[in-house]
């Protein structure tokens, strides 16, 4: 009883030290609970079974991911406390000098451990509970279903992962205390203060030569992944640049600590103005000791803003994409006048595909039950052509050989496609785009896959000529019109031609289009439109059929779901890897504040103000946070370059709008611990 | 002869009203520009108390003490710092350097914390390293250096702002007798040479001695006085001891 009093009375003695731990630990358990707890709050949300399917699969995610985060958690939570243990050394000299066994101690070190463990995850899970009600309420938010009614959810699931998880961890920490003060011995413990750091100051030129070779090798790794992307065939060829990166992030943490402080030396007159002889040595004693970690910190910070960015980008730009890119209810597509001919091509097609290819779309789905014109309106049918005398080597002139190089992946015998501007316009008038009109020798290119508008652009710019059936046509335009006849989530039309209607005839038919809008104008009675229309899926005839169809209804859900599920994934890794680096920077500030306290204390015996030293703390403090920050900003810039690069496909319109979200999450979440640390170095310091 | 420092009937108690410690009861005495005094007394005397009210760093029950003429128990905040910063120099016991920073950086310190341009501080720094013996380690951290050096360095710091009184906190308390005895030395140098005012606390009698005069403390109060004059500094130690036979007690034991 008497050693657990001991232990209380040491956790509340140092609670203040503690403080910043104890807050990340709260943090991390409330965090932890809340993204695992995210399936119960969606229960209640009156969603459709395709959004229920796509949360079931995020819920999944998360939860291998919350491994993931765990691990990192478990990490930061020993590297924690072994930075406490540190600054208690005398504590335990006195008491090993005082004749308690190791093995008391080490009880001793148990039962903190269980006291903060317990109240952190009480108080933890208590904080995850109220956060998940607004949770919630973000969730319903995200996939854009009206929270009806609201209900207090707890998830005893949840609830019981986080402490099982947090158990494991904290039973960790009590192993690894324990073999740590076996091992150490009582002269170390009591000598642990007095041990003055050695102020080693490195070579110069080492230090200057190193810095050059790194930031060459930096700027060689940032070259890599974004001017010359698109060397990089085999995803394996990655790892380069990164190992690169991460090499150089070091060294260059390495020469700079020496380089800056040398170079501050020789500028005497701002070495020795105030305190700031006295705030550099601070800092340069520290780093030299604390390069791994502040490379750590960097890259995980590194890792933290592109995530988060690009997470927030895709969410972005699928719900901003798909007001334009799905405007209209349903959109339904067929394959006609399939021949045996194309079976040899490349798909096999069964006499029965081959027979209802024959005839239309309305055909088809009447003989499916379903009666086109009595649910739906604006109906727009067109067909579509292709044919094996034009492909997309054909329509790019000159710019073909250097495609090749630049493009070798893409297939250049894909057919071209082909629309009769009539057809083309009534389209574009019910999707809400531009009409074109042609001359009888000139065709038009509508395309908005952004990877391929350049290749059809130098052809255009070439004067292209297309030989269609006979008759030559010539470019109207220099560049790709923006446009689609096919819905979807994304900017995917690589390119249609639009050409003159005399241009095409019956023989070279390739697909027919049906566009349309539901008659129900209610989003009630639209979803149960979709819902019949759906269900021609279960009729006998669809084996034959090889209708493909696109609703808004499942555009929307798809995207929204894949968005939403990026933003939570985004979320949960960035939060947690913010707040673990923004934790282990605080605690290791902490750790040494005693070290400082003494210093502190001699700088006010010979007289520098109170602003003075404030001053000298927060620059101390500020350089610290800064440092790594600084790096992983500029390794962001090329690294959301490259993810963006490969997202293209998803669209980035948005991308200024998440990097400020993320810099706002980056504000709140390291600049309050960079707030708090100063807050309690202050403290720590300040004469009692 | 200009009158640098007066303390003036000051009191300092400790504690609250139920158990109340008088650690200074009515101290008078006057320190004039050029002197060099030490304070003895046993331990509990009130000493190292009254440095602390004369430094500032602690603050007086009740009376005044002046330094050329300002009444500094009436000093706050920034002024504080001010006065301490530029009118006082501090030498301690356990030296208080800083050791992340060299002995020349340690004592720019001093300085830069006053804003002084980087010239005139190395310019100072040398000077002032001359006057000590410290030339030879000005580019050593304080783990590099012995315990007399480090010493020096600490006075080099606290005489380099020309402050006008340095006041000393057991200096020698941490030396060996050899040590101790070339920092005396200087003591006397900077004393005799550079006019510098010191007003020194100790117990140990051969430190005292090489005082100008000294003052005896007992149980809060001012118990004697002795002046050097023109007695030799032999003749001025066995003086002392006299004096501190009288007082008998502990001191003897601490001798």
């Amino acid at each position: 009883m008497n050693l657990f009093k001991l232990s209380i009375q040491n956790s509340k003695k140092s609670f203040k030290d503690y403080a910043i731990y104890f807050f990340t630990l709260i943090l991390g358990v409330a965090i932890f609970y809340v993204f695992n707890a995210l399936d119960s709050q969606t229960v209640m949300m009156n969603v459709s079974s395709s959004t229920k399917e796509i949360i079931t699969l995020m819920t999944n995610i998360l939860s291998g991911v919350s491994v993931f985060v765990s691990f990192i958690l478990g990490f930061l939570i020993i590297y924690a406390s072994r930075f406490l243990m540190k600054r208690r050394n005398k504590e335990f000299g006195i008491y090993l000098l005082l004749g308690m066994s190791k093995r008391k101690i080490a009880c001793i070190l148990f039962l903190e451990t269980l006291c903060i463990g317990i109240l952190s995850l009480g108080i933890g899970l208590l904080l995850g509970v109220i956060l998940s009600q607004f949770m919630s309420v973000l969730v319903a938010n995200m996939f854009e279903a009206d929270l009806t009614r609201f209900t207090f959810v707890f998830s005893s699931v949840a609830c019981i992962k986080t402490m099982f998880y947090f158990g494991i961890m904290y039973v960790l920490v009590m192993l690894f205390n324990t073999v740590i003060i076996g091992k150490c011995k009582l002269i170390d413990l009591l000598h642990a203060s007095k041990k003055t750091e050695k102020v080693k100051l490195k070579n110069p030129i080492l230090c200057i030569f190193i810095f050059v070779v790194s930031s060459c090798v930096l700027g060689y790794a940032y070259y890599t992944v974004t001017g010359g992307v698109e060397q990089i065939q085999d995803a394996s060829e990655i790892f380069t640049p990164i190992v690169l990166g991460v090499l150089s992030t070091f060294f260059l943490f390495w020469s700079l600590s020496g380089m800056l402080l040398k170079i501050v030396m020789n500028r005497k007159k701002i070495y020795y103005k105030g305190l700031n002889s006295f705030t550099l040595k601070q800092v340069s004693s520290k780093v030299n000791t604390t390069v791994f970690s502040m490379t750590i910190i960097c890259l995980m910070l590194f890792i933290t803003i592109c995530v988060l960015s690009s997470a927030l980008s895709i969410k972005n730009s699928m719900t901003y994409n798909l007001k334009t890119l799905a405007p209209i209810d349903v959109e339904i597509k067929k394959p006609i006048d399939l021949t045996e001919k194309r079976v040899n091509d490349s798909w096999e097609y069964e006499s029965r595909m081959i027979e209802d290819s024959k005839i239309s779309i309305q055909e088809s789905l009447a003989k499916m039950d379903f009666d086109v014109s009595a649910y739906f309106t604006d109906i727009v049918t067109f067909i579509t052509y292709e044919t094996d005398l034009l492909l997309l080597k054909d329509t790019i002139g000159t710019y073909y050989e250097e495609a090749k190089k630049k493009y070798p992946y893409l297939r250049y015998e894909t057919k071209e496609e082909f629309i009769k501007v009539s057809d083309y316009n009534k389209a574009a008038k019910l999707l809400g785009l531009e009409e074109i009109s042609l001359k009888e020798n000139e065709y038009a290119i509508v395309a908005n896959y952004d990877g391929w508008i350049p290749i059809r652009n130098a052809g255009l710019k070439e004067n292209t000529p297309v030989t269609l059936l006979g008759r030559t046509y010539y470019p109207k335009y220099q560049e790709c019109i923006n446009g689609f006849i096919e819905m979807s989530g994304n900017a995917a039309n690589m390119g249609l031609f639009v050409v003159p209607d005399m241009a095409l005839d019956e023989s070279i038919r390739a697909n027919a289009y049906l566009l349309a809008n539901y008659k129900e104008k209610t989003e009630e009675g639209k979803r149960k439109v979709e819902e019949i229309f759906l269900n021609i899926e279960k009729h006998p005839y669809m084996e034959k059929a090889s209708i493909e169809a696109r609703t808004k209804i499942y555009l929307y859900e798809a995207s929204i779901g894949l968005g939403a599920m990026a933003t939570f994934i985004g979320l949960y890794l960035g939060i947690i890897f913010l707040m673990s680096s923004a934790a282990v920077l605080a605690l290791k500030e902490l750790s040494e504040s005693s070290d400082n306290k003494e210093r502190y204390k001699m700088l006010r015996k010979i007289g520098a103000d109170e602003k003075l030293i404030e001053k000298a703390l927060f620059r101390q403090i500020a350089i610290f946070f800064l440092f790594p920050l600084l790096l992983a900003i500029i390794h962001s810039i090329f690294g959301i370059l490259f993810c963006n690069y490969i997202l293209e496909a998803f669209g980035n319109e948005k991308l200024l709008e998440s990097i400020l979200m993320t810099a706002l999450f980056l504000i709140l979440i390291y600049g309050g611990y960079f707030l708090l640390t100063y807050l309690c170095s202050k403290n720590i310091i300040k004469e009692k | 002869m200009e009158k640098i420092l007066r303390v003036e009937k000051i009191e300092k108690y400790y504690g609250n009203k139920s158990s109340l410690t008088k650690a200074i009861h009515s101290i008078s005495f006057e320190v004039e520009k050029g002197e060099f005094v030490a304070i003895m007394g046993a331990s509990g005397s009130g000493k190292t108390t009254l440095l602390h009210v004369i430094s500032t760093i602690d603050r007086v029950t009740s009376g005044h003490i002046y330094v050329e003429g300002v009444d500094i128990t009436k000093l706050k905040g920034n002024g504080l710092n001010k006065f301490r910063r530029e009118e006082l120099g501090f030498i301690f016991q356990d030296f208080n350097l800083l050791d992340t920073l060299t002995a020349y950086e340690n004592i720019a310190l001093a300085l830069s914390i006053q804003n002084i341009g980087a010239k005139e501080i190395d310019k100072r720094v040398h000077e002032v390293a001359e006057h000590l013996d410290i030339e030879n380690v000005l580019n050593k951290y304080p783990y590099q250096m012995s315990g007399g050096q480090k010493q020096r360095v600490a006075s080099a710091r606290a005489i380099i702002t020309n402050p006008k009184l340095v006041l000393a906190d057991e200096p020698t308390g941490a030396l060996d007798s050899r040590a101790a005895k070339l920092l005396l030395e200087r003591f006397h140098y900077l004393n005799q040479k550079l006019d510098t005012t010191i007003l020194m606390v100790t117990h140990d009698a051969f430190t005292a001695s090489y005082a100008s005069r000294v003052l005896f403390i007992k149980d809060g109060e001012v118990f004697n006085e002795i002046h050097k004059g023109e007695s030799s500094r032999k003749e001025f130690f066995d003086q002392i001891i006299d004096v501190v036979t009288l007082l008998g007690g502990d001191l003897n034991e601490s001798l």
